[in-house]
């Protein structure tokens, strides 16, 4: 996570001071990545001895404000028009930890899975409860306040984030139920359609009785 | 499984829900003793792989279809034990439905179609129209009312159905994958629709495969070759994210 372009952007609406820019800062994140001050004078001093920021004087209550400098503009511009790098994907512990588990002894794996997706789906769960509150705040009108549709897109990256994570895990789930089966019947169960928004579950003999009623 | 904090009587319980389909060797167990009990106000998700028994308990809880062995109790009265009258009654006066692809009867407008279940029940035409206006009001569907199926997008008959299913006294609505046929942005103001009808008094069941809309539910109830193997509760929301600190 970039603190440093983080405070950049916040800076380059007005001059600022340190815990200001924490406020503000996890305002719009709703505290997602919350701040310690330390970090944010820490970091100020990097953008201060870079000359991407400069001190700025004193507010009526005597805290030093900080100025974004023109080469602090030209750094912040830059970075909203890079894409993040995917190149060195960040390690991931649960993909580290599944890597881990095919084939370890003693480890059921499918246990490993679905202990993740009763995490995931509540975190999901969670997520979506608070959604629901900023998006009916949002959509109200009752607040204006641009912090709110920015913490939105924040929880909503979450969101996506966790789906993703729960799809991937119904994808090794599966994964591993067909892999499991004998080579005979592997090759006699049928392929999923691409399109198949289920999850296949190529071992089901049951009727679908269900789906014909409805159809 | 019972939550201590709601001393009201479950507005859906199953109990030992079995149903096997076939016998011998062509035997297929869907559902394997299943026990859940849904609250008023609590809207609940049920999840699993195709195969895994979600659609069958739908039905079960509906009663369309009959278990094998178990009871299924729908504000209190066992539906198993109901006679076919009685379970058609129930059916239309406890139990809404709302499925994949609507289901609204194109002949009919908005509000006729809610009206429906009302008048099926034998209320006058006019108190009829009358719950079913109240019903799309409530739901802010009322610009809606005078509309025919094909004059609606997905999402509004969508929600047209779920305004059916829960007009009048009704206070149990299942729904089977009922975004199933919407884009995403759409499926979300469905479940949010669902959402606020629970969170108003109603008791929802909702079968879906994506994750994200069953994040919409108060429990996940995860289904596995037709018995439950996990269930999510809700946490406080707080709690989640001041947990991540100092995260990445």
């Amino acid at each position: 996570m970039s603190i440093r372009h983080g405070l950049l952007a916040l800076l380059e609406r007005g001059p600022r001071y340190g815990s200001q820019l924490r406020t503000e800062f996890e305002s719009r994140t709703g505290s997602t990545w919350p701040l310690n001050v330390g970090q944010v004078y820490t970091t100020l001093a990097r953008l201060e001895r870079d000359g991407l920021v400069a001190p700025d004087g004193e507010d009526a209550a005597g805290h030093t404000l900080y100025a974004i400098t023109d080469t602090g503009r030209a750094e912040l511009r830059e970075w909203y028009e890079r894409p993040v790098d995917r190149a060195n994907p960040p390690r991931d512990e649960l993909s580290i930890k599944l890597a881990m588990a095919v084939g370890a002894p003693g480890v059921d794996i499918r246990a490993v899975i679905q202990s993740q997706r009763h995490a995931t789906i509540r975190a999901m769960q969670d997520y979506t409860r608070l959604k629901a509150t900023a998006l009916a705040a949002v959509e109200s009108g009752r607040s204006g306040e641009r912090d709110d549709v920015a913490w939105l897109l924040v929880l909503e990256q979450l969101i996506f984030q966790t789906e993703a994570e729960a799809r991937w895990l119904d994808h090794c789930e599966a994964r591993l139920v067909r892999l499991s089966l004998p080579a005979d019947r592997r090759a006699a169960a049928p392929e999923p359609p691409q399109a198949a928004a289920e999850t296949p579950a190529p071992h089901t003999t049951r009727p679908r009785t269900a789906r014909t009623r409805r159809a | 499984m019972p939550d201590q904090r709601q001393p009201q009587q479950p507005v859906l319980q199953l109990e030992r829900l079995v149903r096997t389909h076939g016998s011998g060797a062509t035997e297929v167990h869907a559902l394997r003793g299943i026990d859940l009990a849904v609250y008023p106000g609590e809207l609940v998700a049920v999840m699993g792989p195709s195969g895994s028994g979600k659609s069958t308990l739908l039905t079960l809880a509906g009663g369309l279809d009959a278990p094998t062995s178990g009871r299924v109790l729908v504000e209190g009265t066992d539906i198993t034990a109901a006679s076919r009258k009685q379970l058609a009654a129930l059916r239309r006066r406890s139990i809404g439905y709302v499925f994949q692809d609507y289901n609204l009867i194109p002949a009919l407008t908005a509000a006729e179609n809610v009206a429906l279940p009302r008048e099926l029940d034998g209320i006058s035409a006019r108190k009829a129209r009358a719950s079913a206006l109240a019903a799309l009001e409530e739901m802010g569907l009322i610009a809606l009312a005078d509309r025919f199926p094909d004059e609606m997008s997905g999402g509004q008959q969508q929600r047209v159905a779920i305004a059916r299913a829960l007009v009048g006294d009704r206070r149990l609505v299942l729904a089977d994958e009922p975004t199933g046929a919407l884009d995403s942005e759409t499926g979300e103001s469905v479940l949010a629709l669902l959402r606020s009808r629970c969170d108003a008094g109603a008791a929802g069941v909702l079968v879906t495969h994506e994750p994200r809309f069953a994040a919409w539910a108060d429990r996940v109830v995860f289904l596995r070759d037709g018995s439950v193997v996990d269930e999510t509760m809700r946490s406080h929301a707080d709690s989640l994210l001041s947990g991540q600190a100092g995260g990445q």
